[in-house]
């Protein structure tokens, strides 16, 4: 099947940083696919390459087989809900959503129903006739979703959308962006720096870091099998033994990924001092100095908490020491 | 704990914040209201009364007759030539400065923005009348810009132009083409600057998102730019418009020897002592402008604001 999306050896360099750097990627038609990093890795960037806002320094870029690496943004089968929603001040609700409909030539009449049921499938119905600035900021988002939608894109870009939301109406727009997704079978692509996000929307997730692809995979690969110790620390900020340490622990000579949540403490072969300690509600999440590394644990509510300066020892089943020797994933 | 000078009138102004409002504002609002409006209404209320023709003394009745002059034919040339004038100029200018604020707003920075300000602002340091007469001699035809088209063997293009009745001449320097490149010059940096402060409000995701939903860049300067850049295109119309229409130096120096409302209103209330219809010249660039700025209201011009 064809790629929806398909970068092979893309890099866009300003000057001398380079944002993207030897950037490979296959995005499917019909996944849900997050762009995952701290800010300035480069997620960014590759949206806005294939939105069209960006030209690659190198490298080629195809839209469903289609080459696009030198298509104007104008002529891309794809479209875009901004960070910032960039809705139109001047128009107001109905006429910002038909833009792309009134650009394009479509008559009054088409464009003006086109609008209102792209603002149905938003739940803004009645909202037309109101200017942007006279809604919430969730209301503006869907705006931004609806003007996109409407012109029936082959893949929804999506950059950073939950990011200027408060927290209950971020976990609602999980759901209906999900629920969205399914509903119209085209691929979204969506930047994020949020991992709980990346991990719980998405079919697939790339995690950047320095403008290079660490680990391409599903939430529960990234998760649970990272394949490096930047994907070990920045996916669910996993503990990552180093090399020496895990030789001594395994025989293997490779840097491993602990999760804070597989430690238990009271017997095991490491020992260390409990150096700080944080109530998080759910669970208790204290640190500890051992064997000159800083160990987190994650202990849930009703497991018994050591006192700061505590000497513990720690363990941790069978199967939670994953080794990041290149050979998985 | 620390000890804070005493200052029992910060401590009071800090109390009592309405105070420090009434000191804030009452000086710029008396010197608004007395010195400012009260001269602006005297001088509307010398348009109502008459000159009595024989004695040449004011007649300190209300009467429309002195408007009425204002349509006489060589009054009313005045008014017409004026307010075509302030309207080329004003178009003149808005062409000429979006782009150069375009620039300014999307693309300088840092340095290059320090020198589209300077270069703006620098003609305004220099003496209004220097850049007047330094014009007059670019224009002579002994000028350069007469001595360039010759050495470009494009003196004949100059000619022809100038046989052009009303806005030709025998030089430059004494045609309406003259009169409106130095309005132009003069003028421009209070259009350029209103169009880039507007301008840079527009974040660039904006004209991102046009062309993302498909808009070719020729769109997005229609629906777009131009639509958000209109509130800075009118404030430098104000600009534009009102000045020329003020202006009396200018046509004086540069240009043919019919008058604009400047030279009138000058004329008028100077050597002539008639000030009611010099103050009734004076009231029509007020009327033009609440005209012009009602109808690009009803056009929807401060949509964007």
């Amino acid at each position: 099947m064809t790629s929806a999306i398909s970068f092979s050896g893309v890099s866009r360099h300003f000057g001398d940083v380079r944002a993207v750097d030897g950037v490979d990627l296959e995005i499917a038609p019909g996944e849900f696919f997050a762009l995952l990093g701290p800010s300035g890795s480069g997620k960014t960037t590759c949206l806005r390459l294939i939105a069209g806002f960006e030209q690659p320094t190198h490298g080629s870029i195809s839209i469903f087989g289609a080459e696009a690496t030198r298509t104007p943004p104008y002529r891309r089968p794809v479209n875009t809900v901004f960070q910032d929603y960039a809705l139109f001040p001047h128009l107001n609700v109905r006429d910002n959503v038909a833009y792309g409909l009134m650009v394009r030539g479509d008559a009054k009449s088409a464009r003006r129903a086109a609008a209102d049921d792209a603002l149905a499938l938003v739940a803004l119905d009645g909202f037309g006739d109101r200017k942007p600035a006279a809604l919430s900021g969730g209301q503006r988002q869907r705006v931004a979703l609806a003007r996109a939608l409407v012109m029936q894109p082959k893949v929804l870009l999506l950059d950073e959308p939950l990011g200027a939301l408060d927290l209950k109406l971020r976990e609602q727009m999980q759901g209906e962006l999900k629920l969205l997704q399914r509903q119209l079978g085209i691929a979204f692509v969506f930047v994020t720096h949020d991992q709980g996000e990346a991990l719980s929307m998405a079919d697939r997730v790339a995690v950047f870091n320095d403008g290079r692809i660490q680990q391409v995979g599903s939430p529960e690969d990234v998760y649970d099998r990272p394949e490096t110790p930047f994907v070990a620390d920045f996916v669910g900020a996993s503990n990552v033994l180093p090399a020496q340490l895990v030789h001594r622990l395994t025989g293997k000579d490779a840097p491993a990924s602990l999760r804070p949540e597989a430690i238990q403490i009271g017997d095991g072969p490491l020992s260390g001092k409990v150096s700080t300690q944080a109530f998080l509600g759910s669970a208790t999440r204290i640190e500890i100095e051992s064997e000159g590394i800083t160990l987190k644990v994650l202990l849930p509510k009703g497991r018994s908490v050591p006192e700061i300066g505590e000497t513990v020892s720690l363990g941790w089943g069978a199967d939670a020491l994953h080794i990041m020797d290149g050979r998985n994933g | 704990m620390a000890k804070a000078a005493r200052s029992p009138l910060s401590d009071a102004l800090w109390r009592r914040p309405n105070l420090l409002l009434v000191l804030l504002v009452t000086p710029p609002l008396l010197w608004l209201g007395i010195v400012y409006l009260g001269s602006l209404f005297a001088l509307l209320a010398q348009s109502f009364f008459s000159i009595d023709e024989f004695s040449g003394l004011i007649n300190y009745e209300f009467t429309l007759k002195t408007y009425g002059e204002l349509l006489r034919a060589s009054n009313f040339d005045i008014l017409l030539r004026t307010i075509a004038m302030a309207s080329a100029v004003t178009i003149g200018a808005a062409i000429v400065a979006f782009p150069i604020a375009y620039y300014a707003a999307r693309y300088a920075r840092g340095r290059w923005k320090a020198v589209f300000y300077l270069g703006v602002m620098l003609p305004l340091w220099s003496s209004y009348l220097v850049k007047v007469y330094s014009w007059k001699l670019i224009l002579a035809k002994e000028g350069i810009l007469n001595w360039l088209f010759e050495t470009l063997h494009l003196a004949w293009v100059l000619e022809a132009y100038l046989a052009i009745p009303a806005i030709g001449g025998n030089s430059l320097s004494v045609s309406w083409t003259g009169t409106f490149l130095v309005f132009l010059y003069v003028w421009l940096p209070f259009m350029i600057l209103p169009i880039q402060a507007s301008l840079e409000r527009v974040p660039p995701s904006m004209l991102e998102a046009s062309g993302d939903l498909g808009a070719r860049p020729g769109q997005t300067l229609r629906h777009v730019i131009l639509p958000l850049a209109l509130p800075g295109i009118i404030a430098g119309s104000i600009f534009t418009f009102s000045l020329t229409m003020g202006d009396y130096i200018i046509p004086q120096i540069v240009g043919t020897s019919a008058r604009m409302i400047g030279q009138a209103v000058y004329q008028f209330q100077g050597t002539a002592g008639n000030i009611p219809l010099a103050a009734a010249f004076a009231v029509v660039p007020i009327v033009v402008m609440g005209i012009y700025l009602t109808l690009a209201k009803r056009a929807g011009a401060f949509n964007a604001l």
